[in-house]
């Protein structure tokens, strides 16, 4: 079976000491949606970023006993999509041009995938995600929310079997919020491996199969959130006194009291 | 549920169809540049100390002999390689400012602003008033070679510093602008120590002035575009898709920097090679890519050509309007645009402003 396994990975910026230092994670299982929490500084867009190939990193990234950590940006394509945060607020192109650039934007995609069959694939997509009166709309024109899910659908144009978003609901109202989170759950459902970077512990619990905490650089846990959520676990990592609750619906809520004096 | 299905099909269908007919209106529009080039393009020849009828230049045109000797040298000798001059600098100026907009993520990035022109000026005042020899290169040449080496050099160095100090995009456009001012006060040094002639000559050069043209210029650039050309097109979905962000691009499999470097390297040919034989022109790389944006979005297969032609066609109403200001006097082109184009720059930097 298809999974996803990270060995001993470090990384960090150049001139700087390392920011994150032998992470060993994993497996990550296809349909499961892991969401990297943790505070500030942790470490959770750098161990994105370094899977995504955007950020020098070593160790190993297992997949299907290969490892994937080091291949180019563009075979790396072909398996992985990366989510920035945000999308340019300048550009002068519609949602639909921007899915199809996204498309034949390498050379290896220009000769692979023709002209029309870009084109009925991203319409493809909107249709799926239900976006479709969005297609011919300038993207400088979009709201916040609607960008972030054409933003979306530019990641998973390209159907990857690994995606990886950065902070996929900052500065989005809870409407957008709970749109963009069900259009990641439909995506992985699909069986595809989901990794994001989340600041909201509740959003991360409501919305996610696994935690994966990171605190300074390291792993400080990973599992479902039932299993691993605990007042001492957020006393360690987070410097707060905290109430952990299992709702009727069998959700954990975090309730934060104060700061650890 | 069969409503909605129907319903979603025909939003599809609808988009669908909407989507086609813009990509013909970009056709269009890019056909209508084309043809306001060619019009502006014969008035360029029309209109001089000595007027020509319209109706005689495109005869003279396309069938030289039926006109007499006069108008014939008049339009192929005299007129035409600055007309065509004005065109090719047009195009490889604005050309050359649409990929820099686009590498470096700044709508104000243009060879102009980031001391390409200032350069090249430099080069130009060293050659005159130093009067350096190039072993080589025959005397009429060496300020034009000079010119060509100093805006290259240029362009190099904005690529040195992106590579070996892995500096963002804002730091690039930053260096530029110092740049430009480097190369100011560098020039004005020149200025100083020069002998009355040749400052005349230095700051003559430093208008910008499509009289300098001739047939091997022209010949020249127009290699230097047919050149450059395909790989400015064939990079166009990669440029595209640059522009949703470099990480984002990255992550689609673009190699950013290897794409920043080629493209740097075309806009130093293109822009070092209009400067250098016309001399300081500013400008048109900013304004000609913004007009085509305006009119055309940015998807670069269909931003490129279009902001080949209204660069062309700003060029050509400039050199047509640097005849017609003030009559009987030809006004050093680089005026003109400036003149023209000073305030857009300032409409671009408010509009800008405004966003951020």
């Amino acid at each position: 079976m298809e999974q996803l396994i990270l060995k001993n990975i470090t990384a960090g910026y150049p001139g700087k000491s390392n920011i994150i230092s032998g992470i060993n994670a994993g497996p990550f299982k296809p349909g499961v949606i892991t969401a990297l929490v943790g505070p500030n500084a942790a470490g959770k867009s750098t161990l994105l970023r370094s899977m995504a190939g955007l950020l020098k990193a070593q160790g190993e990234m297992q997949w299907n006993q290969k490892n994937i950590l080091h291949l180019s940006l563009r075979e790396k394509a072909a398996l992985i999509s990366y989510m920035p945060q945000y999308l340019p607020q300048d550009i002068e192109l519609n949602a639909i041009e921007s899915l199809i650039s996204a498309l034949k934007a390498s050379s290896f995609d220009q000769i692979s995938v023709r002209l029309p069959e870009a084109r009925k694939k991203a319409f493809d997509v909107l249709e799926q995600m239900d976006l479709v009166e969005l297609a011919m709309e300038p993207l400088n024109q979009l709201s916040g929310g609607q960008r972030q899910m054409i933003s979306l659908a530019q990641a998973i144009i390209r159907e990857p079997a690994i995606l990886l978003l950065d902070e996929p609901t900052s500065a989005l109202d809870l409407q957008h919020q709970v749109a963009v989170m069900q259009l990641v759950k439909e995506y992985a459902a699909k069986g595809k491996i989901v990794m994001m970077v989340l600041h909201d512990i509740n959003l991360a619990t409501r919305w996610s199969d696994e935690l994966l905490v990171l605190h300074k650089g390291k792993i400080a846990a990973h599992g479902k959130p039932n299993e691993i959520l605990n007042a001492s676990l957020l006393a360690s990592v987070y410097n707060v006194n905290a109430i952990v609750e299992t709702l009727q619906s069998g959700q954990i809520q975090v309730h934060v009291e104060s700061l650890i004096k | 549920m069969t409503d909605h299905i129907t319903i979603q099909h025909t939003a599809r269908q609808q988009a669908e169809e909407d989507f086609h007919r813009l990509q013909h209106k970009r056709k269009w529009i890019i056909g209508v540049l084309a043809l306001l080039c060619l019009t502006a393009f014969c008035f360029d020849i029309a209109l001089g100390p000595s007027s020509l009828a319209i109706k005689d230049v495109l005869i003279g045109l396309f069938n030289s002999s039926a006109v007499d000797d006069g108008t014939k040298v008049i339009i192929w000798q005299i007129r035409m390689p600055y007309a065509i001059m004005a065109v090719l600098v047009g195009m490889a100026l604005s050309l050359a400012g649409a990929e820099m907009q686009t590498i470096l993520n700044n709508p104000l990035a243009s060879p102009f602003t980031l001391g390409v022109s200032a350069s090249a000026t430099l080069g130009a005042a060293l050659a005159i008033i130093a009067g350096i020899s190039i072993p080589g290169v025959p005397d009429n040449w060496i300020i034009s070679v000079n010119a060509f080496l100093f805006a290259f050099a240029s362009v190099l160095l904005l690529q040195a510093v992106s590579k070996w100090l892995h500096a963002g995009v804002g730091i690039l456009v930053l260096f530029g602008i110092a740049l430009v001012f480097t190369f100011n006060a560098l020039v004005a040094l020149l200025h100083y120590i020069a002998t009355p002639e040749a400052l005349q000559q230095v700051i003559f050069w430093s208008m910008g002035s499509l009289a300098r043209s001739n047939w091997d210029k022209v010949q020249l650039l127009t290699i230097v575009l047919v050149v450059v050309l395909p790989f400015s097109f064939s990079a166009a979905w990669k440029m595209t898709a640059l522009r949703l962000g470099e990480d984002r691009a990255a992550g689609f499999g673009i190699n950013v920097q290897r794409l920043r470097f080629a493209s740097l390297f075309r806009i130093s040919l293109l822009a070092a090679t209009a400067v250098a034989f016309v001399g300081t022109i500013g400008f048109i790389g900013l304004v000609g890519p913004h007009i085509a944006r305006m009119l055309i979005g940015e998807d670069h297969r269909y931003w490129f050509p279009a902001s080949l032609l209204t660069g062309a066609l700003i060029m050509s109403l400039s050199s047509i309007a640097s005849k017609m200001l003030i009559p009987g006097v030809l006004l050093p082109i680089g005026i003109v645009t400036a003149l023209a184009g000073v305030p857009l720059f300032i409409y671009l930097i408010i509009k800008k402003g405004r966003r951020m």
